[in-house]
């Protein structure tokens, strides 16, 4: 892992792309942070940050588009995988060395409350749990540009997908502030989902024993709930989706200043998995 | 070393390998002969754990490359098809970044290093980009990576493509050298490469196993006896009568030459006939002076690409075996023309 973690990170700086990304993303949490604490004397840091979102959506790809896609495009991964290492050391160390990456801007980013403690009044507290937290946001992004990325050979493919996906994270509030209440829309809903994981998983093992045995559970335990229990339905899809929201946690806290503990752990789960499906991907590839 | 078990390897209804088993002894070169599309990279990429397979074993120094792939992938050197470089380093951070992923412990990795980077002559390029050296170059900092810390086998994937005739020449020294104490196996569309080289040679054609043995046992197996002949006389048809007359001759051509000569051809009846002596009575007794007998020379490659497509269908002739191949082609052995650069395999 150390070997993999070390050329990854080195590659990064021998070309532009390290580069490139902090330069972007401490230019716009500078401009923000001069329009927003320096000229608006708004006390916290962490809404200077917290409007920096868009800058990632579309920087964070940029990271990551390569770290499976180049490999496998140039056929580099035959050495990493006919040598001595676990394909989980190789995924963790790309997964490092892509922190490492996005760490240096957040470092740069902690002067920020400094300044402001030193020219008024603000809570550094806040803005370095703020900090954290965007820390942790950035590992989300990143293990999903890189599942996206161990997914196919082209950069640019990978780029734009997971771009589309930090997007539909960000405004995932917005999206399932309109599903539909009804308990048929939870039933259909629910069933879509169960359908879904069952010919994701047809897709990816080629078996029909276990995605069937979902799909059919799915179908019934949803349509017998319905029955059982309709007043549970109720909106029920849209208050399990609005649990998912990723970005919503982190926003509650820029907001509001509450620590949702049961929000970040989602968040940890989530990058488990990524980071997990990643490794699989990478399997599943020598199998095809 | 290495033991193959009826590796089967399968794309929807496409076998790219189907039913190969082989071998593989220690200190000895084989060579993995095939035209493009063959499988010999599919077989390499499964020996070496880089793709799964559909069925079959493969078993490196007694550990399982799917059961225990660490301590399988520890005993191999790989040298891809394409060299698997990466363009933004230099070919000395590429070769360290080898040592430590091959988990050379650090007291011998320096010295591991300098003496791959010796021997496959990239020392004075050391600094450079990979992106910016020649295809030669990049192939010899693959080359590198395999050989690096000399690992018990070697097994290098068209490793001349793409070199110059003295790099070509180098490359083979070299594979000569390490064959001496490592087990080396290569893979090749060049026939006059592998028997050059190789002291075993297994055939590989539309994924299954058609032929293996050691050179000389290939070439016997595909060695006719058939001979050419120069001839002083003007009469194409007198010589090809007088060549017919001669018992357990069959298939005699003749065309005319320049400066009054005949240019004869002809094969004996059984391939252990030897008719040297009674063709040169018979042109003495009928006062035609015999310029020149030899044996037939075809290039090495048709023979081999009459054997491929002879026995594509679904035979297996083992050199070492009884069965014999029908096919009576004649074969000496000069050195075949070389054709390099015919293109990858393309499986």
């Amino acid at each position: 892992m150390k070997a993999v973690y070390k050329r990854e990170l080195e590659s990064y700086f021998n070309t532009m792309t390290g580069y490139v990304f902090i330069a972007i993303v401490s230019a716009f949490i500078g401009l923000y942070f001069v329009l927003y604490n320096l000229r608006m004397g708004h006390p916290y840091f962490a809404a200077a940050l917290a409007s920096t979102i868009a800058v990632f959506i579309f920087a964070v790809p940029v990271l990551t588009m390569k770290s499976f896609a180049e490999e496998r495009k140039t056929k580099t991964d035959q050495m990493l995988l006919t040598y001595p290492v676990s394909v989980p050391s190789i995924v963790l160390g790309k997964f490092f060395a892509m922190m490492t990456v996005y760490l240096i801007p957040m470092l740069i980013g902690c002067l920020c409350p400094l300044v402001i403690r030193i020219v008024g009044t603000g809570s550094l507290v806040i803005d370095y749990s703020t900090i954290l937290l965007y820390l942790l946001l950035g590992a989300f992004f990143i293990s999903i540009g890189m599942f996206v990325s161990a997914l196919t050979d082209s950069q640019v493919i990978a780029a734009v997908v997971t771009m589309a996906a930090l997007l539909v994270i960000v405004i995932w509030d917005a999206i399932t502030n309109y599903i539909p209440e009804t308990p048929v829309a939870s039933l259909i809903g629910f069933i879509v989902i169960f359908f879904l994981a069952a010919f994701i998983i047809y897709r990816t093992t080629r078996c029909w024993t276990a995605p069937a045995l979902i799909a059919i559970f799915g179908l019934v335990a949803s349509v017998a709930c319905y029955f059982l229990a309709e007043d549970w339905f109720q909106g029920a899809l849209g208050k399990l989706l609005a649990a998912l929201s990723i970005y919503g946690t982190i926003n509650n806290f820029i907001t509001y200043y509450t620590f949702d503990v049961k929000g970040l752990l989602i968040i940890v789960c989530f990058i488990i998995l990524f980071v997990y499906l990643t490794i699989q991907a990478v399997q599943r590839r020598r199998w095809n | 070393m290495i033991e193959v078990r009826n590796l089967v390897k399968q794309y929807g209804d496409h076998y790219a390998v189907n039913d190969i088993s082989f071998t593989i002894e220690k200190g000895r070169i084989y060579g993995f002969l095939g035209p493009n599309g063959a499988g010999k990279t599919t077989t390499m990429n499964i020996m070496t754990g880089y793709i799964g397979l559909t069925s079959g074993q493969v078993i490196v120094n007694g550990h399982d490359i799917q059961e225990e792939p660490y301590e399988a992938k520890s005993c191999i050197g790989y040298l891809p098809e394409h060299p698997p470089v990466y363009g933004d380093m230099t070919p000395l951070e590429y070769v360290t970044f080898a040592a430590e992923l091959k988990n050379i412990p650090a007291a011998e990795r320096e010295e591991s290093i300098k003496k791959a980077m010796e021997l496959t002559k990239i020392v004075d390029v050391q600094d450079r980009l990979i992106k910016n050296l020649s295809k030669g170059y990049r192939q010899r900092v693959g080359f590198a990576q395999a050989i690096l810390g000399f690992p018990e086998v070697i097994i290098l994937d068209e490793p001349t493509v793409g070199l110059d005739p003295r790099q070509i020449h180098e490359m083979r020294e070299l594979i000569r050298s390490l064959g001496k104490d490592h087990t080396v196996i290569l893979s090749s569309h060049i026939l006059s490469e592998v028997q050059d080289v190789c002291d075993h040679i297994i055939i590989i054609h539309k994924g299954k196993l058609i032929a293996q043995g050691t050179p000389e046992e290939l070439e016997n197996q595909m060695r006719g006896a058939a001979m050419e002949l120069t001839l002083k006389s003007d009469d194409p048809e007198k010589v090809g009568a007088i060549l017919s007359a001669i018992p357990g001759a069959k298939n005699v051509t003749c065309h005319p030459a320049k400066n009054g000569e005949v240019m004869a051809e002809l094969e004996p009846e059984s391939k252990t006939l030897d008719l040297r002596e009674a063709v040169f009575g018979a042109c003495a007794a009928a006062g035609c002076p015999l310029l020149m007998m030899k044996p037939s020379s075809i290039s090495l490659e048709s023979v081999f690409l009459e054997l491929i497509a002879d026995t594509g269908a679904e035979k297996e002739i083992n050199a070492a075996g009884a069965e014999k191949p029908e096919e009576a082609e004649p074969e000496q052995s000069p050195e075949a023309p070389e054709t390099e650069e015919k293109g990858g395999d393309t499986e």
